[in-house]
């Protein structure tokens, strides 16, 4: 049995708004070959569990149909390991700002 | 809403949706076949200078603080000509309530949407003017929607929008993430039908009202701090607002002299629509992908009438490469002690090479910054680029290639601009207005007028290279 996710639960749900098919005119073609799709965040309506047709209520007071795919999603978004190419340029330009005040 | 519409009946609705959604009748301002009274559009919102700092002082929008870069001034001069090497000040506009210059476009829809009892605010905006609406909606009690183009046909978040994501969600607003393509203005014609709410659009004049408080802020604090108006302001553009509603609070603060400059990065070679290009970028805004076209055409937004019209107002048009804006982004941090940017720091970045040129009396004003974090930083852009199969190496910048190799100088004097040929841009600007006339039609008298306002040219000027585009196509 899939794990049941509490209404009230804050989720993400997933659909395709618009198929491949359905898109609009004059698009590059990576694009037409993929669907439109929404994600959006919410409070789960009912019980479910993921991969359910759900409905949430979302921060705007609105209702939203969609597939459950998460439970309090996290945002993962950080900044990764220090850039090799970016690291360095405090150290030169502080040598040259001294290499200036030496001059003047 | 329990279903989605099909995507021609929203679209054949369009322009009623609109109409509803930012209550401005644009046909009234129409004199002609292409021709509108700009001046009056914006004269009609309600709002004059000091109205809108009122409005804006009350969420804790604007006065900014004006700071010397003193130390990447000392960096200009040690590389400039004797006697050269102009001081630097950047406007911090990262100090507004939601971390960017957004909150000044956002302060004025978002009031008006309160005064005329619509129930809540909505925007189409992957940037930070989402968070600043948000932000404002919050302060005033109003609900948000902000919808985004957020991730690729992977499910791959590009990292900027995501923080944006979080922001948005943090000050309360519900937020539609979606993946790549234009039909993201149809799901927000959806969202507008079915709630009801004011259209927070980046380009009424609302928005462009609400940016000139900044150029009237910076003519009279860089006055006060040196005595004089700037001799450059340098403006990042993307969709041709902040440079319009700049150089509008510029002249209004008298400072006529000043030359306002445009600076975006440079991703020529990738496509704005493309879900392989989306997160290749590295860069969500200030970049020729959109300021190209939209001075080029500007009413291409979500209302009939964009208030901002870039080509009025560029005395000149610079791009940068993206490794240069990076560069600049760890100048400001390890020189000045502001972590800032990365997007926002296109005008840095142009301002380096500017200064360099220039006397050393003189003076350059970047006019914005704006805040950073998580996702919104060099190290999150440059990791994802690495992850993408894309080359991030130093050297001269002038081998970067948007998309496969981001090159960061390894030296200041490496940093440069490149001209934009404003006169070709208003030839291009002219050749889309002809093209917008139904066939047959002529532009009459009272759109060469406006033709030759929008292209800061004559109108004999104007009249020569239309006649030039029908002889040659």
């Amino acid at each position: 049995m899939p794990e049941c996710i509490p209404a009230g639960t804050w989720v993400e749900i997933h659909r395709v708004v618009l198929a491949p098919a359905e898109r609009a005119p004059h698009l590059p073609e990576d694009t037409r070959r993929v669907p439109l799709e929404l994600r959006v965040r919410g409070f789960l309506a009912g019980p479910a569990s993921l991969g359910d047709e759900v409905e949430i209520a979302t921060a705007a007071g609105r209702r939203l149909r969609g597939t459950l795919v998460a439970a309090n999603p996290a945002y993962t978004h950080g900044f990764g390991a220090p850039v090799p190419a970016l690291s360095p340029i405090a150290g030169e330009v502080r040598a040259l700002l001294e290499a200036r005040g030496r001059e003047r | 809403m329990s279903d989605w519409p099909a995507y021609g009946e929203i679209m054949a609705q369009r322009a009623d949706i609109v109409r509803a959604a930012v209550g401005i009748d644009y046909a009234r301002y129409a004199t002609g076949a292409l021709a509108f009274d700009y001046e009056r559009l914006l004269a009609d919102c309600g709002y004059d200078l000091e109205s809108a700092r009122a409005v804006q002082r009350r969420t804790g929008v604007g006065n900014t603080p004006l700071v010397e870069l003193e130390h990447v001034t000392a960096l200009v001069r040690a590389i400039a000509a004797p006697g050269k090497g102009a001081r630097i000040f950047v406007k911090d506009e990262a100090a507004n309530p939601s971390g960017s210059f957004k909150d000044r476009r956002a302060s004025l829809s978002v009031h008006e949407a309160r005064r005329r009892g619509y129930p809540g605010v909505a925007a189409a905006t992957s940037g930070n003017y989402g968070a600043a609406v948000a932000s404002q909606a919050a302060k005033l009690g109003l609900r948000c929607i902000v919808v985004q183009e957020a991730f690729d046909g992977r499910g791959l978040a590009q990292p900027e929008i995501a923080e944006k994501t979080r922001a948005c969600e943090a000050y309360g607003a519900e937020v539609l993430r979606l993946s790549v393509g234009p039909e993201l203005f149809y799901v927000f014609l959806c969202v507008l039908r079915d709630t009801g709410f004011f259209d927070a659009s980046l380009y009424t004049p609302y928005s462009i009202l609400g940016i000139e408080t900044l150029g009237v802020e910076v003519a009279e604090q860089t006055r006060a701090a040196t005595g004089r108006f700037p001799d450059v302001v340098i403006a990042t553009h993307a969709g041709g607002g902040n440079v319009t509603g700049t150089a509008r609070g510029l002249r209004r603060a008298g400072a006529v002299d000043t030359t306002v400059v445009a600076a975006s990065v440079d991703l020529g070679g990738l496509h704005m629509a493309s879900d392989r290009d989306f997160n290749r970028k590295s860069f969500t805004t200030g970049h020729t992908g959109f300021s190209v076209p939209f001075t080029t055409w500007p009413d291409r937004t979500d209302v009939p009438r964009s208030a901002a019209r870039p080509l009025r107002y560029l005395d000149r048009f610079v791009t940068v490469t993206q490794g240069e804006v990076f560069y600049a982004t760890e100048l400001l941090a390890v020189l000045e002690g502001l972590q800032r940017g990365p997007a926002g720091n296109t005008s840095l970045a142009a301002a380096i090479p500017i200064a360099r040129t220039l006397d050393a009396d003189r003076v350059v004003v970047v006019q914005e910054t704006e805040y950073t974090g998580a996702g919104k930083h060099p190290i999150a852009q440059l990791t994802l680029a690495q992850q993408l199969g894309i080359e991030v190496v130093r050297g001269d910048p002038r081998g970067n290639l948007p998309g496969a190799r981001i090159v960061v100088p390894e030296h200041p004097a490496q940093l440069a601009v490149v001209d934009l040929d404003l006169e070709r841009l208003r030839r291009s600007y002219l050749r889309n207005a002809s093209a917008s006339l139904p066939p047959g039609v002529r532009p009459g008298d009272a759109d060469l007028a406006f033709l030759a306002a929008e292209t800061r040219t004559t109108r004999g000027r104007v009249e020569e290279i239309i006649d030039g585009m029908s002889r040659t196509t």
